[in-house]
């Protein structure tokens, strides 16, 4: 899709807001790494992807690993509000019978390439995807998309060398480094060290940008696109926990805490106003 | 079927996998293997020599395997993990759970080195956990077939069976029982002898242990009964109903006593309030290396000793 940057920064709005309704309603759910991953996730389901959401099952769509699931109100409302499911679904988060399931589920949910929830799985996952549409000659690509915390999890790295000896120029990997994990910082509950340096020591042609300017994300996708150059990509992108809420940016307690009514409120308006930069 | 029926050939059942993947990878492209650099012990190089581009192979990562398998299922493909039982089982476990039996994906974990067939490698390499471990994950299909011909017709099975399937198979070579046009159906337990004083169910390498107790049962006066049960999951229920009648019944089993097949059967005929069981199985211990044929004594997994509990049992 050609979307302008500016209705990009719109959407992001669109589903910070969306997303933290969810949340809100719910009274459950992780609105830190929801907010930091809005912009890519804008990026991705507005511009980006190939995908048809009257037809989320296309064998030739582009796929979508979330492997941190458990921030799967930002997916969920991309998912919403491109029509993949009515968008009142919302409504419905971590309730029973819901196709919001509490992490991922691909049998409950148009639009789910495969279930998560289970940290440092996905990649994995996302790796055998891309394998199959090399192996099948097809254009499709697999977005993957991981928390820095999670990289702790080593099978992350056993999926990162394979990317590297199948040669999967059709996989991107974003990697949200945020610096923040349940127990604290990632630099205190265990170091990543650079993770930049880290995927390309593994083979990865890499990127690191700011995750919450728009240009660059577009910018940087745009790039990778063209290099079909036999290394799988990784975008680590800085990124703000809370993003777009002045008092939950770079707060550990909104890991996996809901709003109150008039923390609501006031998020909602908070983003409305946009991005500060 | 008697005792003379089983033939002194004897192939251990893992090349039954080497043997019948590659036919059903030759007929179907979207059959793959993953490999997790036990090709030559698990019998999977000549797929990978004759279809590499329905191979792949993730070095020793095996949790990376189950993952890459998922993701290519979700595609379309068919792929069959293909390890060693204990690590097929254990240090899969959760990529199973998470990633293949949550959301009911089409793939087969194959191992071969299952029970203590591993013998000499020691108690590291023996899985006597495995079976039960995966019976217990929802839509999980757990098989292991008694000798080379009835695995070879189970695995071209599970691969027209959508969903996850883990299929176990010997390290150490075991008699062939059936004849290679026999044929097998997955939930489907296989009568190998009708009898009216005991019934024995067995599963895989202990199958003929069975029939052969059976055999010096029959001639000390007791008619015995001896049904083949290589589908742990789903279980033939109805055949183990049908054992009831007679009452009497011995499990016996290359496998922890503890949730495997003595444990599934015992659930049937506590559930059914009559009957007892006797379970001849792994004594809830790990092994050591030792000869394979050392191993099962050590656990009472002999001739002798399912023909002891059977008089016992039967009360002569």
């Amino acid at each position: 899709m050609n979307t302008s940057i500016e209705e990009l920064k719109q959407k992001a709005i669109e589903l910070r807001q969306t997303a933290l309704t969810m949340i809100y309603e719910a009274q459950s759910g992780h609105p830190g790494g929801s907010l930091s991953s809005a912009d890519v996730i804008a990026a991705l389901y507005f511009r980006e992807m190939n995908i048809d959401p009257q037809n989320p099952k296309w064998e030739d769509r582009d796929r979508f690993v979330l492997s941190k699931g458990h921030v799967c109100p930002i997916l969920y409302a991309a998912l919403a509000l491109r029509g993949f499911v009515p968008y009142e679904t919302i409504h419905t988060l971590r309730k029973y019978g819901s196709p919001f399931q509490g992490h991922p589920d691909m049998k409950k949910c148009p639009g789910i390439d495969i279930s998560t929830g289970s940290l440092g799985q996905g990649l994995s996952c996302a790796v055998g995807m891309a394998i199959a549409g090399k192996r099948d000659g097809k254009n499709y690509r697999v977005f993957a998309m991981l928390g820095d915390g999670e990289c702790q999890e080593g099978q992350i790295w056993e999926a990162a060398q394979a990317a590297n000896k199948y040669k999967l120029d059709n996989l991107i990997v974003f990697v949200d480094d945020n610096n923040l994990q349940i127990d604290g910082t990632c630099d205190v509950v265990m170091p990543n060290l650079d993770l930049v340096k880290k995927f390309e020591a593994f083979g990865f042609e890499t990127r690191r940008i700011n995750g919450h300017d728009m240009e660059e994300i577009v910018r940087t996708l745009d790039e990778v696109k063209v290099k079909k150059n036999g290394k799988p990509k990784c975008i680590v992108y800085d990124a703000v926990k809370g993003k777009g809420v002045s008092f939950m940016e770079n707060a550990v307690d909104w890991h996996g805490t809901a709003p109150n009514e008039e923390q609501y409120k006031r998020a909602m308006e908070e983003i409305a106003g946009g991005l500060k930069s | 079927m008697t005792t003379a029926q089983v033939q002194q050939k004897k192939i251990a059942t893992r090349d039954a996998f080497g043997h019948e993947i590659v036919e059903l990878g030759l007929k179907n492209k979207n059959i793959y293997v993953v490999d997790v650099d036990i090709g030559k012990s698990c019998k999977t190089t000549e797929f990978s020599k004759r279809l590499p581009n329905q191979h792949i192979n993730v070095g020793i990562a095996e949790q990376n395997a189950a993952g890459i398998a998922a993701g290519l299922s979700t595609t379309g493909k068919i792929p069959f993990v293909s390890t060693y039982a204990v690590f097929g089982s254990l240090r899969m476990a959760e990529q199973i759970r998470q990633e293949i039996c949550y959301p009911n994906l089409n793939v087969k974990i194959a191992c071969s080195h299952g029970g203590v067939t591993p013998a000499n490698d020691g108690g590291s390499h023996q899985a006597i956990e495995d079976m039960g471990v995966l019976r217990t994950m929802p839509n999980m299909t757990v098989i292991m077939g008694a000798d080379y011909y009835s695995c070879r017709k189970l695995i071209a099975q599970a691969a027209e069976l959508y969903g996850p399937v883990y299929l176990r198979f010997t390290r150490d070579a075991v008699p062939v029982i059936y004849d290679e046009n026999e044929e097998f159906e997955i939930g489907k337990a296989k009568k190998l002898r009708d009898g009216k004083d005991l019934a024995i169910i067995a599963n895989g390498d202990t199958v003929h242990l069975g029939l052969k107790a059976a055999d010096e049962l029959e001639k000390q006066g007791i008619s015995v009964k001896v049904l083949d049960m290589h589908t742990l999951k789903p279980l033939d229920r109805d055949a183990v109903v049908e054992c009831l009648d007679i009452g009497k019944i011995i499990t016996v089993e290359d496998h922890n006593i503890l949730n495997g097949l003595g444990s599934a059967v015992s659930e049937v005929v506590a559930e059914e309030g009559r009957g007892i069981v006797r379970r001849i199985g792994i004594q809830d211990r790990f092994g050591e290396s030792a000869p394979y044929e050392k191993l099962l004594e050590l656990n009472g997994i002999t001739v002798e000793n399912i023909v002891e509990t059977g008089k016992a049992l039967v009360g002569k």
